[in-house]
């Protein structure tokens, strides 16, 4: 095959500028920290045909692929114009990578000779540096540009060779099963089979492995302990919230018996649930929660016609190996969760969350980490094209930044779905396979990407992390499937589909198995990327964009062919039974035999130990801020940190308005770069309800108080919903834990200490939901983030996401902080010296230092019916949810947003003028309404804490704040944005 | 009091010289948007055309296809909507573009000889432009697709970016489906990597430009046409936004009018509101509006 290999070059001429080398040298400027010239650098476009073309054919298809206006190409190489001593890198993918462009390029091929092509295409990208720079330029382009976990480059000097050589994958090793002899092997050898074998499984889960097979009378097979350890990863099994908690403590022990899932997660959500019944809230034949915590995402009502679904999920192991692909996998992998949620939902809106050390982060890093820098480059990059090209807005981002997110990012990614009622005559969330129905693998080929994923993301990060734990997505092929798969729902064509996620074959089809009471696969029949895969890897392996359908026999036809018409794969791999097993083999042999009871609750879940180490604070040092003009500067200061600092032009990359839905946007303001509290977004077209999504996140709290922690994120999304309308009675919320190793061992020797702040954080979750009635419908935790590398731990701060969902029933309603001159300006609730964990302090580095936010739910809820009153009488023009940074930072995004001038009087505040502007007290809504309304609104609001600030003037923009009638603060909005714009760091 | 008294901003004129909504006579007009293999606008581009009461079916670009020409019979308006078919991969539209000029092209020129309205958005303007359809001077009825004339290529500025931009009309452009502006600037949301039109060399540019073949520019807060980043999000030649074709029934456009359907769309909405102005439909969808009124031949 090798003589049949063409190469193609194609670059951009005449007006089609060469933009990618413009790109390209602001890139290595800002990482270099010098000038490089865009005018030294060229780029082209590769791509290697290993598809059998004669040269006439591989003439026609370049002449299909380049732009006959804008492009020059060649089959082999183009002339090389370039001055002597120019550097050739040319940057392509490693064997078995995802290549996207590689499979558009073999289709594209096919359609121009009208002909199936067999073989592969595969794409590269080739950059020229020239000029005085030219070798220190390139060996950074090779550091920047290629990850070679994933990619591998080649350098050339002038004249180049032709380079005729792919990435092909694959091997010719026969399908194999192995038997692990784990009946008789001692704690030892359990350990390190388990370590070895990258398996993630504790010494007593080998063990309880071990005598499940004794009592079977044989070994376990290589597929068999790999489906177990899938199954029972901490990704998969959330051990961690499933076992009993002895909790050890000032005030004496205590056990958390049912474990935390069940006592507080699931525990506040059945509450909120009874109360909704006990106070008549919803009509007793259509309960508000629909479906939580057995699907692959919440469903909660919505209209008559409707259900929202939605789900949160962390992306971060792979995200710290490849961040561009780790992450786009974790867009388009919770894509597929709200889609395969039920029967099937339409995907609405994605957001998204990043936490990660400074981008100017100057401390050496340990080796084999990357920069934060380079880690966030690449994870927006990576989501950017996972939404955009999947056609899904976004509507909520976040960032925050500390150094001990330099060991592991954080990635959240959540997307919200719109599911149909009924769908072919049927309730659409309800979801079961029955005995008979065939498997179906949908979509995407298996290969060995993301073998492991699972259990690797269920252990620290490590030097030995493997290659293949990174899957890269395809949103294409994705998309392709889910408008089949949509299709085939609305006709009735299947009983039940999950996607492909972790732990992949063995997991979907595991998890689906257990409502037609087993499952039979033959992996022989499952399509292949490349040969050599052995069955266990098949059963295991993540490679994405699959999902897994059960269809009914009398469908299958009908589903087959509506594949083949969407040009979308799907494979029929074997049938589920009611054997109560799931049986694998490869053809006739045997790969794996497992009752489904011992896959699915033959966990063992041992008592965790849990004891609080006391958090004494020392009292906050600002007496700089007590010197004139000091609370101006550092407002100012504030706003040019990198949580605060202007990230629109970064945040534009994503789209925010496909679909022709959004209504209130990420960004607003005059200039429309001002984050709003909380989006809105119209579900349906020719319908006026919309959904409103906010979400709060304090790690910073977490060192002090984990319960104050849970209360403040769950009040902060709360309260953000309310500020943009939505209803207070549709509440519903999210919950993703990412927390460091909270298991005492020799490595985590702080373990007990980790696993009392879990469970203080779950108790101030459960308290603050039941008293807001908020239920938790959904969640999520990754519980083992940390990084050891070369003898140095770094871990996360406790970090709890709680992401809100509202209802609102008309958009043209819906509220935005985004002032008009002539409006009273208020605030909302009280303002106490609570400055710990602020915004303020750490820009001082006094983290540690002062009170955090306590926040009391049930004193708090009230204020919030009688302020949402308001909103829904139109007595509130705009509004925001004060947070990080707190009134300082609320004061200047509406100075920002609104372009007008702003008078306040800070007396009623607080009495100290820090406190007042720095605090970050929860339960605190700043708002503007008309003059007209003044009475209403201190009738309504005056027993809740109510401060008149004073007012918005059509003037130059400009923020006034007084005290006793003195100017203690003046800023002018020019200052403020330029300041804030500048301190960016890309 | 009356809650409408403030200095809020009071909402720009609007864009066209009609009221945006249904359209007497519309509902015998009949619309196709096309979806499948990666694009992703087709929901909204045909809402669009529901709400001025045409009708409005979404149809697979592989069924349209494999129904071959047939599949166009009675059809007054073909719409390419925006999204990234095939992931733009080699380049913005272009494998759709090849697809249908090797399975689809004769019925396409047919489809626009004998009368049809051609609307392409952002990737679908990308596909008709690499087509052939867009702008096709030179080509005569009965004769197969012009060859690719113009190309739509990577913005100076590289990488995809949602911004609202300002529209400019040119007057005399033949368009149909800016016919009914009223002068005023159109306010809609860009969103593209790849949205620079390029000529081959500066004599396609002036057949192009003397025969007003460029109905919309993007022009900076004074209404005047601009290079300038950000109002010009990609540094298109001229400033243009848009092109037809001679006879003006076909339209390519790169910003996303079917975007912005309803005036909460709009990012001033709420400051319209505190002003209290009310507007019944978004500005983007006199565009569609045009369409449908030029297949209906009815004009204000």
């Amino acid at each position: 095959m090798g003589a049949t290999i063409h190469r193609f070059e194609v670059e951009a001429r005449g007006h089609g500028r060469d933009a990618l080398a413009a790109q390209t040298a602001a890139r290595l400027s800002g990482w270099l920290g010098q000038p490089v010239d865009a005018g030294a650098i060229a780029t082209r476009r590769v791509y290697h045909l290993d598809l059998g073309l004669d040269d006439d054919e591989a003439a026609r298809v370049l002449a299909a692929v380049v732009d006959p206006v804008a492009q020059t190409g060649a089959v082999g190489m183009l002339p090389d114009p370039w001055p002597a001593g120019t550097l050739v890198l040319e940057i392509g993918l490693r064997p078995g990578v995802t290549d996207a462009v590689g499979a558009t390029v073999h289709r594209a091929a096919a359609d121009c000779l009208g002909r199936p092509l067999h073989g592969a295409a595969y794409s590269s990208l080739l950059f020229a540096f020239w000029g005085p720079a030219a070798e220190s330029v390139a060996s950074a382009a090779q550091t920047l540009l290629c990850n070679p976990l994933i990619q591998r480059a080649r350098r050339q000097s002038l004249p180049r060779t032709l380079v005729l050589e792919v990435p092909r994958a694959g091997a010719t090793d026969p399908p194999r099963v192995e038997h692990v002899a784990l009946r008789d092997a001692d704690d030892e050898t359990l350990q390190r089979i388990s370590q070895q074998g990258m398996l993630a499984l504790s010494l007593l889960e080998m063990r309880a492995i071990a005598a499940h097979f004794r009592d079977r009378g044989r070994d376990p097979t290589d597929a068999e302990l790999e489906c177990l350890a899938q199954t029972w990863s901490e990704h998969c099994k959330h051990k961690i919230f499933a076992s009993p908690i002895e909790l050890d403590g000032p005030d004496g022990a205590r056990r958390v018996q049912r474990g935390l899932f069940r006592e507080y997660i699931r525990g506040a959500t059945e509450a909120v649930a009874a109360a909704r019944v006990r106070d008549g809230i919803d009509p007793p034949q259509s309960p508000w929660l629909v479906s939580v915590f057995h699907d692959n995402a919440g469903v909660v009502r919505f209209t008559d016609a409707d259900h929202l679904v939605y789900k949160v999920e962390t992306h971060n192991s792979p995200s710290a190996l490849d961040p561009y692909g780790g992450a786009m996998t974790g867009i388009v992998g919770v894509n597929r969760d709200s889609f395969g949620t039920g029967l099937g939902a339409d995907l609405l809106t994605n957001v998204w969350g990043y936490c990660f050390g400074a981008p100017d982060h100057a401390a050496p890093l340990p080796a084999g980490l990357m920069h934060p820098r380079r880690i966030r480059e690449g994870v927006h990059h990576g989501v950017i094209d996972g939404g955009n090209q999947s056609g899904i807005p976004y509507s909520r981002g976040f960032e925050l930044f500390d150094a001990r997110y330099v060991g592991k990012p954080l990635v959240f990614c959540g997307t919200v779905a719109a599911m149909p009622v009924t769908v072919a005559g049927r309730p659409t969330h309800d979801k079961c396979a029955a005995p008979g129905d065939a498997i179906v693998m949908v979509g995407g080929r298996i290969g060995k990407d993301g073998i492991h994923g699972a259990t690797f993301s269920s252990v620290r990060l490590d030097e030995s992390a493997p290659v293949q734990a990174v899957q890269i997505g395809d949103p294409i092929t994705q998309k392709m499937m889910f408008d089949m798969l949509t299709v085939a729902r609305d006709r009735g064509l299947f009983s039940s589909m999950t996607d492909n996620g972790a732990g992949g074959l063995s997991s979907s089809v595991g998890e689906m198995a257990t409502s037609s009471g087993g499952a039979e696969l033959d992996l022989s029949l499952a399509p292949l990327k490349y040969p050599g895969l052995q069955p266990w890897e098949v059963l295991v392996s993540e490679a994405q964009e699959r999902m897994t359908v059960a269809v009914p026999p009398a469908q299958l036809d009908a589903f087959l062919a509506l594949a083949q018409r969407y040009e979308v794969l799907a494979t029929v791999l074997g049938r589920f039974t009611d054997s109560g097993r799931l049986v694998v083999r490869w053809g006739e042999t045997e790969v794996a035999d497992l009752s489904l009871a011992f896959l699915h609750d033959g966990v063992p879940l041992p008592p965790l130990p849990a004891r609080l180490e006391p958090h004494t604070p020392q009292p906050p040092q600002l007496s700089a801020l007590r010197e004139p003009g000091a609370l101006g500067a550092e407002l100012l200061a504030l706003f040019e940190t990198p949580e605060h600092a202007r990230t629109a032009e970064l945040v534009r990359h994503y789209d925010h308005e496909v679909k022709g839905l959004s209504v209130i946007k990420p960004l607003v303001g005059v200039a429309r770069d001002v984050p709003a509290s909380a989006t809105v977004m119209r579900v349906r077209h020719g319908r006026r309800e919309g959904v409103v999504l906010g979400e709060g996140v304090h790690p910073f709290y977490a060192d002090h108080d984990a319960a104050a922690m849970a209360r403040a994120c769950v009040d902060e999304g709360v309260r953000k919903v309310l500020c943009a309308g939505a209803r207070i009675d549709r509440i519903a919320a999210l919950d993703n834990f990412c927390w460091p190793d909270p298991v005492r061992s020799d490595r985590t020797p702080d373990g007990a200490h980790k696993l009392a702040q879990l469970v203080a954080c779950c108790e101030g979750l459960y308290q603050a939901c039941v008293a807001y009635g908020v239920p938790l419908i959904s969640g999520k935790d990754s519980m083992k983030n940390d990084a050891f590398i070369g003898g140095t731990k770094i871990s996360i701060p406790p970090t709890l996401l709680v992401s809100v969902m509202g209802q609102i029933d008309d958009v043209a309603t819906a509220l935005d902080p985004v002032l008009v001159a002539g409006s009273d300006l208020w605030l909302l609730g009280e303002t106490r010296g609570e400055l710990g964990g602020s915004s303020l302090l750490r820009r001082w580095g006094q983290g540690h230092a002062g009170a955090v936010p306590q926040t009391d739910p049930a004193r708090l809820w009230p204020r919030y019916r009688a302020f949402a009153a308001l909103v829904a009488a139109g007595r509130v023009r705009s509004a925001a949810a004060l947070s990080r940074g707190g009134l300082a930072v609320a004061l200047g995004h509406a100075l920002l947003a609104g372009g007008v001038a702003l008078e306040i009087a800070l007396d009623a505040v607080a009495a100290d003028p820090v406190d007042a502007l720095f605090s970050e007290s929860t339960g605190r809504v700043l708002f503007s309404s008309a003059p007209a309304d003044r009475a209403e609104i201190e009738t309504q609001l005056g027993p809740h804490g109510l401060v008149a600030l004073g007012r918005s003037v059509d003037a130059t923009a400009e923020l006034r704040a007084t005290i006793a009638g003195a100017t203690v603060l003046r800023l002018a909005e020019s200052e403020l944005r330029a300041r804030w714009t500048a301190a960016y760091v890309d | 009091m009356d809650a409408a008294r403030t200095d809020a901003p009071s909402r720009p004129r609007s864009a066209w010289s009609f009221e945006l909504g249904p359209i007497e006579g519309a509902h015998e007009v009949r619309v196709r948007v096309l979806s499948g293999w990666g694009l992703n606008c087709e929901a909204e581009t045909a809402a669009g055309f529901r709400m001025l009461g045409a009708q409005s079916e979404i149809v697979h670009t592989g069924a349209l296809i494999e129904a071959g020409a047939a599949a166009l019979a009675g059809v007054h308006v073909l719409a390419f909507c925006g999204g990234f078919s095939f992931g733009d991969h080699i380049a913005s539209g272009r494998v759709l573009a090849n697809r249908l000029r090797f399975r689809f092209g004769d019925a396409l020129a047919r489809f626009v000889d004998d009368g049809g309205h051609v609307i392409g958005i952002c990737n679908g303007f990308q596909t008709i432009t690499k087509l052939g359809l867009l702008p096709a001077w030179g080509r005569s009825r009965g004769q197969g697709l012009a060859p690719q004339q113009v190309s739509i290529v990577d913005n100076d500025r590289l990488g995809y970016r949602d911004a609202w931009v300002r529209l400019g009309f040119d007057r005399d452009s033949p368009c149909a489906f800016t016919r009914g502006c009223s002068g005023a600037a159109l306010e809609v949301p860009a969103r593209h990597g790849e949205g620079k039109i390029v000529f081959a060399d500066d004599a396609s540019f002036a057949r192009v430009s003397d025969a007003h073949l460029i109905p919309l520019r993007y022009v900076d807060a004074h209404g005047t046409a601009t290079a300038r980043w950000p109002d010009n999000p990609n540094g298109s030649t001229d400033a243009a936004a848009a092109l037809c074709d001679e006879s003006g029934r076909v339209f390519g456009i790169m910003p996303h009018p079917e975007a912005f359907l309803y005036p909460e769309n709009h990012p001033d909405f709420t400051r319209w509101r505190a002003a209290g102005e009310r507007p019944i439909a978004g500005d983007g969808l006199g565009i569609l509006a045009s369409g449908v009124r030029s297949v209906l031949g009815r004009w204000p």
